[in-house]
């Protein structure tokens, strides 16, 4: 039988008193790597407590279904900038995403390029350590230096570090107009057309390559999209056809959950690189790839050396799915730190236990 | 304010730690002589002074891990040192440390415009990041007032924002990479020019640590294409409320500004005195700036004048012209100056959700007319930092205390409507006595934790972040 606190003292009662490890579960949706243990769900802190438009915060229980806050930010016109990527089809998944596992897995998508990710519009948690204590770090203001940041700490710490029971986050008003422009490049022609968009000064807040096809998006008051689409289309200097509203969200959302790489089998890589060693990180692999965020995002499906490429570059490789070593490698000096952060917020080793290393 | 008994065996071995020191760096790096290192005794919190034992200036990581490990095994507390313009005594020495300055670091190691990157070592001035890269268009976004003297190590270290955080965000959203090394003597890396480390964001725990987790000696930091344009527009309104709540509705709007800028009238009358900027004569005005081309900027100005319109402003002045735009600028940029020619002051750094302003402002209206003292307001209103600034007189026995009560009470204020005691100055030894306010036993447990991880002896900085009574037994250790 799962556990299901319905409060934060139940939530921390049950890590208090748990006597065998116990493996945490929001939605289930972006679970990866192996943990055993006794199931912990978070879908009983569920609920937005706060949310002020005006001042463009949200605040929630961490089991809080994201589609809920979707919801509740698209009735006044905002959203989660980061925008969340949905990986159930890909990864093959049901269940219902919650906002701690999107922290918990700081998981974000295209917008990065722009406005930075998960962590990034993260401005409070609190949780309960492996201790069974209650801790809160940042809270609910845009601006925070109080104190160690232990809310960047805790964006994708994956549940080893602490149970999440609370989030807040800054939003973001939907803009007025998006458009996408979409060109013919190969994929290393197609790199160095995307760092010419990000390198030019007209705002672009998502740029990926997609079976052949850069795509480029620029969003905000319908005006300046319209100048910012002619502007760089002559910066991309390819033949581009501009999809605007509701066509070029798709889009988007077709990126941000890795469709194209969907129903595929074999190992399925997500790769951080510098983007102008996205070509040479895939030359000559047998796989299937798509890249996000100018080429920094990497994901490939099918077989490859892949880690011992990235070693040889410079990154960091994540297993999504396959067999084998989940998360990058770290370095001595970082794993010791690691593993002395994870010895102290959870003495006992009871939280997603061997999880992360 | 309390610091800690200096170490009487550490002060009474100083030419022993010299002289270690001294075989492991180059014979300029160590100054020991009293008349030298009394240049080091405080940051931009002149109210308290103390002198090191001794001062070391590495020029390279090597150099600042072979100093740290005769500290750590000579077990002499370590206090960083970027350009000693913290606001919060988060430089300030004690008696028994050695002041570890990294001034001498100003080297860029790598610009990398295709991946939007550059690499310095962290002793090169926040300007100097951005002087590297803007003969190609580039400049590093987060921008303290400070930006000409204070290092990339201090922003790091404290977290800093600037005059533009509200569409760029502050150090943390901009920095991609340290080295750091750790107390004793390990050198490590977060992070680097790729996007996302694999494990945990220990490059985001390390930004705003205070100089307490490691010295960082180099940063690879986050480079952006410059904007086609930018201009203000001036908003002047006859109370703070409805500047507060014409705020809110142009953030509600989705309008992005770089910048929304409050100040009252104290702060009007004071600046316009000293800078003749012609600004209006009223309660509370506002500067907000866009950015794009002069298309997108006048779009951009004409919603934002429409949404200003609705509260009745009394007065709008748009820019037309770069000399406009520095006219607008000229009063709010020269704040600080105006101020500190009128009177002493103490400047505050809370941070309040924005829809508290108007009450915020009402009660530290009230809490100044109790302790006698004037306050005056100068603030990025966009995100709800404020800055008040307590006029007091430094020769007035008893002012200072006076002030610092009030202070006390205004940071109160600020964790009370749900906002935090600091939103870029840092903790330091300033704020470090109302942590309690803010925080539980256990969430500053918490964090001591992490110090405990990265430098057991609770030899970095020790006396700052923490209220003495809660990190003794640490410190003892
Ligand atoms: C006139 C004025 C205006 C200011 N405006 C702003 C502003 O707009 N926004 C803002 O955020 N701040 C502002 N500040 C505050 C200050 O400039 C910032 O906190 C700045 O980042 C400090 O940098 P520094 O190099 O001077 O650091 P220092 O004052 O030397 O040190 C600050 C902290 O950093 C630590 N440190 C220094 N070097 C290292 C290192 N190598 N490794 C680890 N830790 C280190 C120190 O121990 C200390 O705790 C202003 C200050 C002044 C005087």
């Amino acid at each position: 039988m799962a556990m299901r606190p319905c409060s934060e003292a139940d939530l921390a009662e049950c890590v208090r008193s748990a006597a065998s490890p116990l493996r945490i579960a929001g939605g289930g949706t972006r679970a990866i790597g192996v943990t055993a243990g006794e199931v912990l769900e978070t879908g009983g802190l569920s609920g937005v407590s706060l949310y002020e438009p005006g001042a463009l915060t949200l605040v929630a229980g961490a089991g809080t279904p994201l589609a809920e806050v979707e919801a509740v930010l698209a009735g006044e016109g905002q959203r989660l900038a980061f925008e969340v990527p949905d990986l159930r089809a890909l990864l093959g998944r049901t269940g219902v995403s919650t906002l701690g596992g999107v922290v918990a897995a700081n998981a974000s998508g295209p917008r990065r390029v722009q406005v930075g990710a998960c962590r990034d519009s993260l401005l409070g948690v609190r949780f309960v350590d492996g201790r069974g204590d209650v801790i809160k770090s940042g809270g609910r203001v845009m601006k925070n230096v109080t104190g160690y940041d232990l809310v960047k700490l805790m964006a994708g710490s994956r549940g080893t570090l602490g149970v999440l029971s609370e989030v807040s986050f800054k939003v973001q008003a939907r803009p007025g107009a998006e458009a996408t422009l979409c060109a013919e490049f190969a994929l290393a022609p197609g790199v160095a057309a995307m760092g010419r968009a990000l390198g030019s000064p007209y705002d672009v807040s998502g740029a990926a390559w997609v079976g052949g096809e850069v795509r480029v998006r620029v969003e905000g008051m319908a005006g300046s999209v319209a100048y910012r689409s002619a502007a760089l289309a002559a910066v991309l200097g390819n033949e581009v056809r501009v999809v605007t509203g509701a066509q070029s969200a798709a889009l988007w959302r077709e990126v941000r959950d890795v469709g194209p790489l969907g129903g595929l089998d074999g190992p399925l890589w997500r790769v951080s690189v510098k983007p102008s060693d996205a070509p040479a990180l895939v030359e000559g692999l047998e796989a299937a790839v798509m890249l996000d965020w100018g080429g920094g995002l990497v994901w490939i499906c099918g077989p490859g050396d892949v880690r011992a490429r990235v070693a040889a570059l410079g990154g960091h490789a994540t297993l999504m799915r396959g067999e084998g070593v989940v998360f990058p490698p770290e370095s001595a000096a970082v794993a010791r730190l690691s593993a002395g952060l994870r010895a102290r917020f959870d003495p006992r080793g009871i939280l997603n236990a061997g999880l992360m290393g | 304010m309390d610091m800690p008994i200096p170490n009487a065996a550490i002060l009474g071995g100083k030419a022993r730690i010299v002289a270690r020191l001294a075989a492991v760096l180059p014979a300029d790096a160590v100054i020991s002589d009293p008349a030298e290192t009394r240049a080091y005794e405080c940051d931009a919190l002149a109210a308290y002074r103390c002198a090191p034992l001794a001062v070391v200036l590495p020029r390279t990581t090597a150099e600042v891990a072979a100093a740290l490990r005769v500290c750590h095994e000579l077990r002499v507390p370590v206090v960083p040192r970027g350009s000693g313009t913290s606001l919060a005594g988060g430089a300030m020495p004690t008696a028994d440390c050695v002041v570890l300055g990294i001034s001498r670091m100003t080297a860029v190691l790598d610009t990398d415009y295709p991946n939007r990157f550059v690499r310095v070592q962290a002793g090169r001035t926040n300007l100097a990041v951005t002087g590297a890269v803007e003969g190609e268009g580039f400049f590093y976004a987060p921008d303290p007032s400070s930006q000409l003297a204070c290092a990339i190590a201090g922003n790091i270290a404290m977290n800093s924002g600037g005059a533009h955080c509200l569409k760029y965000g502050v150090t943390t959203n901009n920095l991609l990479g340290v080295t750091l090394v750790q107390m004793d003597g390990t050198v490590v890396e977060f992070g680097g020019p790729w996007a996302d480390a694999g494990g945990l964001d220990l490059l985001g725990l390390v930004c705003g640590s205070e100089g307490q987790l490691g010295v960082v000696t180099e940063a690879t930091l986050r480079i952006l294409p410059k904007p086609e344009g930018a201009r203000p527009v001036l908003i002047g309104f006859d109370s703070s409320e409805v500047a507060g709540a014409c705020v809110s509705d142009i953030i509600k709007a989705g309008i992005l500004p770089v910048a929304i800028e409050f100040m009252d009238r104290l702060l009007i009358e004071v600046c316009e005195d000293f800078a003749k900027a012609g600004y209006p004569d009223c309660e509370a005005l506002l500067i907000i700036e866009v950015e794009g081309s002069d298309a997108e900027i006048d779009e951009q100005l004409a919603a934002i004048i429409g949404i200003a319109r609705r509260h009745n402003p009394v007065e709008v002045r748009e820019s037309r012209s770069e000399a406009e735009a520095k006219r607008i600028w000229l009063g709010r940029k020269s704040a600080f100056s105006a101020i500190g020619r009128l009177s002493d002051y103490m400047c505050l750094d809370g941070t309040i959700p924005v829809s508290a302003l108007p009450l915020v402002l009402r009660r530290i209206g009230e809490l100044g007319a109790e302790h006698g003292l004037r306050v005056g307001n100068v603030f990025h209103a966009g995100d709800g930092n404020m800055h008040p600034l307590i006029l007091y007189d430094a020769n007035k026995p008893g002012d200072l205390e006076i002030c610092e009560a009030l202070g006390a009470a205004i940071l109160k204020l600020c964790v009370e409507v749900g906002g935090c005691l600091t939103g870029e100055h840092g903790v330091g030894i300033e704020k470090r006595d109302l942590m309690g306010v803010q925080f539980s036993g256990p969430d500053m447990e918490a964090q001591m934790r992490v110090k405990d991880v990265f430098d057991p002896g609770w030899l970095l900085n020790p006396a700052k972040v923490f209220p003495l009574e809660i990190s003794a037994g640490r410190r003892a250790g």
